[in-house]
């Protein structure tokens, strides 16, 4: 049981820290750009809120398996396939979790307004500069809800993680297969304590974002 | 005749959204010069132009150095200013001698404007440690300036700094921008709409109306204790005698905004003549 949680932990500390890399720089683009179609980047980004985790699922699987032609260049180093193995997972929590990411950080971005960019510049900050010492610090409530959302969503993912990880233990079983299986195998005492679990948990991440809300909102008036 | 290193060479030309701007100045680069004028006259566009924060098709040239030509235009984080913006735009994650110390700590070369003598210049000593949120409005304006000053600026540009602040907190602020004036020999372009002002700390000014600018208009030393007929003197020559009859008749407060808006009309070509 205790692997279980633990690869769950993992995936999800895995997949948050991959995605405040990434999320970042695209975040900052989709705040600053003004051009229009960075609005068809921005709904790429955002499907997968509305697309059934299984289609997602099912497309990873393909793009991720042995006869991918995105696989080609890590066949050549040895990789046959990332369908069912844990970096495969991570690669699918990232897609699932990007409009999750990316959505916060965005808004903290663009939150920030111009003129702080100005007083940069003209007290010879570099917009690279400017970058790291002021756009990061100001947008910080952004990362913190983005870091909290993704860490939540992606020990909460069912659909993504049974098609493109099958459920193997100490590779791909996480929490939420591991639920649907005791379930199945009429396990229920363990199912109800593994369900109460991730209620507690999610309860707690609700709060800790209402009280970080509340907290930001009082600063900015 | 100025020599050209003494001097700022300014032309702009071109459209802002609705907002055209059509410039073409030569000012001193010593003393404060006031950019006077109506709200929406483009005053504060020219002085972000001056600072790069806009780019308008044009020239500039700032104590012989191009800053902005046909084929050249200087990033504002290079050019030697300091800004300082009408509200504070203090940076909220810094607490005050963060933000004090922010275009100081981006500066490579010798830093003869001192932070202790700004500290003591603008009474900031109380402040240092505190976050900017716990500031008053005047407070607040008074690190914004010390912020400005201590980027070392070969040119300081302030838009309406005191527009913001009511008249108690203006009155605490103004002393300190006159002491600025004689403790430190940085240029000034000062942008304003209130004739008190101008008359209170500017060596010239040039008054603007409709994205254009009039002729630089000397503002004698010492213009708010002078006496009223010599005022009236002043503005008489430049063609101003009906609202000299008028100002005369009022008190000496009036005198100096009136000053102004006489300067203003007086120092404007015809309307319609170019």
């Amino acid at each position: 049981m205790l692997d279980i949680l633990w690869l769950t932990v993992k995936l999800a500390g895995v997949t948050t820290a991959v995605l405040l890399v990434l999320a970042t720089p695209l975040s900052w683009w989709l705040a600053r750009s003004r051009s229009w179609w960075k609005e068809i980047v921005g709904a790429l980004v955002a499907l997968p809120i509305v697309l059934p985790p299984t289609v997602l699922g099912f497309y990873l699987l393909i793009a991720l398996g042995p006869h991918s032609p995105l696989m080609a260049p890590l066949q050549a180093v040895g990789v046959r396939t990332l369908a069912f193995t844990f970096e495969g997972l991570v690669i699918g929590s990232v897609v699932y979790s990007l409009p999750f990411a990316v959505q916060p950080i965005r808004n903290a971005f663009q939150a920030i307004g111009e003129r702080p960019f100005e007083v940069a510049a003209t007290l010879r900050a570099s917009p690279l500069d400017a970058f790291f010492s002021v756009a990061l610090p100001l947008a910080r409530p952004g990362f913190i809800v983005a870091a909290i959302l993704v860490f939540a969503h992606t020990i909460g993912e069912f659909g993504v993680v049974l098609m493109l990880g099958g459920g193997i233990p100490g590779e791909t079983d996480v929490l939420s297969i591991e639920i649907y299986r005791l379930v199945e195998a009429l396990e229920w005492d363990k199912a109800h304590q593994l369900a109460g679990l991730l209620l507690i948990f999610a309860f707690a991440v609700m709060l800790s974002l209402l009280l970080i809300e509340r907290r930001t909102g009082r600063l900015r008036t | 005749m100025t020599l050209p290193a003494d001097t700022i060479e300014a032309s702009f030309r071109g459209r802002l959204g609705e907002f055209s701007l059509e410039i073409d100045l030569s000012i001193p680069a010593a003393g404060v010069t006031v950019l006077f004028g109506p709200s929406g006259c483009g005053k504060t566009t020219l002085l972000r132009c001056l600072a790069g924060l806009e780019r308008l098709p044009g020239r500039l040239i700032v104590g012989g150095e191009v800053w902005q030509d046909a084929s050249h235009f200087l990033a504002p984080h290079r050019r030697p200013i300091g800004f300082v913006f009408q509200e504070a735009s203090l940076l909220a994650h810094l607490s005050v001698r963060r933000n004090l110390l922010f275009g100081r700590h981006r500066i490579k070369a010798a830093a003869p404007i001192g932070f202790d003598q700004i500290v003591t210049l603008l009474s900031l000593e109380p402040l240092l440690d505190r976050g900017v949120g716990k500031l008053s409005g005047g407070e607040r304006q008074r690190v914004a300036i010390g912020r400005a000053l201590l980027a070392q600026p070969r040119l300081l540009l302030m838009d309406e700094p005191l527009a913001s602040l009511d008249g108690q907190r203006k009155s605490e602020v103004l002393p300190y921008l006159e002491a600025l004036h004689e403790e430190l020999a940085i240029p000034v372009i000062y942008v304003t709409h209130d004739g008190v002002e101008a008359a209170r700390l500017g060596d010239r000014m040039i008054p603007m109306r409709d994205g254009r600018a009039g002729h630089a208009v000397d503002l004698c030393a010492g213009l708010a204790t002078a006496s009223q007929e010599l005022l009236a003197q002043r503005l008489a020559e430049r063609g101003a005698e009906g609202l000299v009859a008028e100002l005369q008749a009022a008190g000496a407060d009036q005198l100096l905004a009136g000053l102004a808006v006489a300067a203003l009309q007086a120092g404007l070509p015809p309307v319609g003549k170019a």
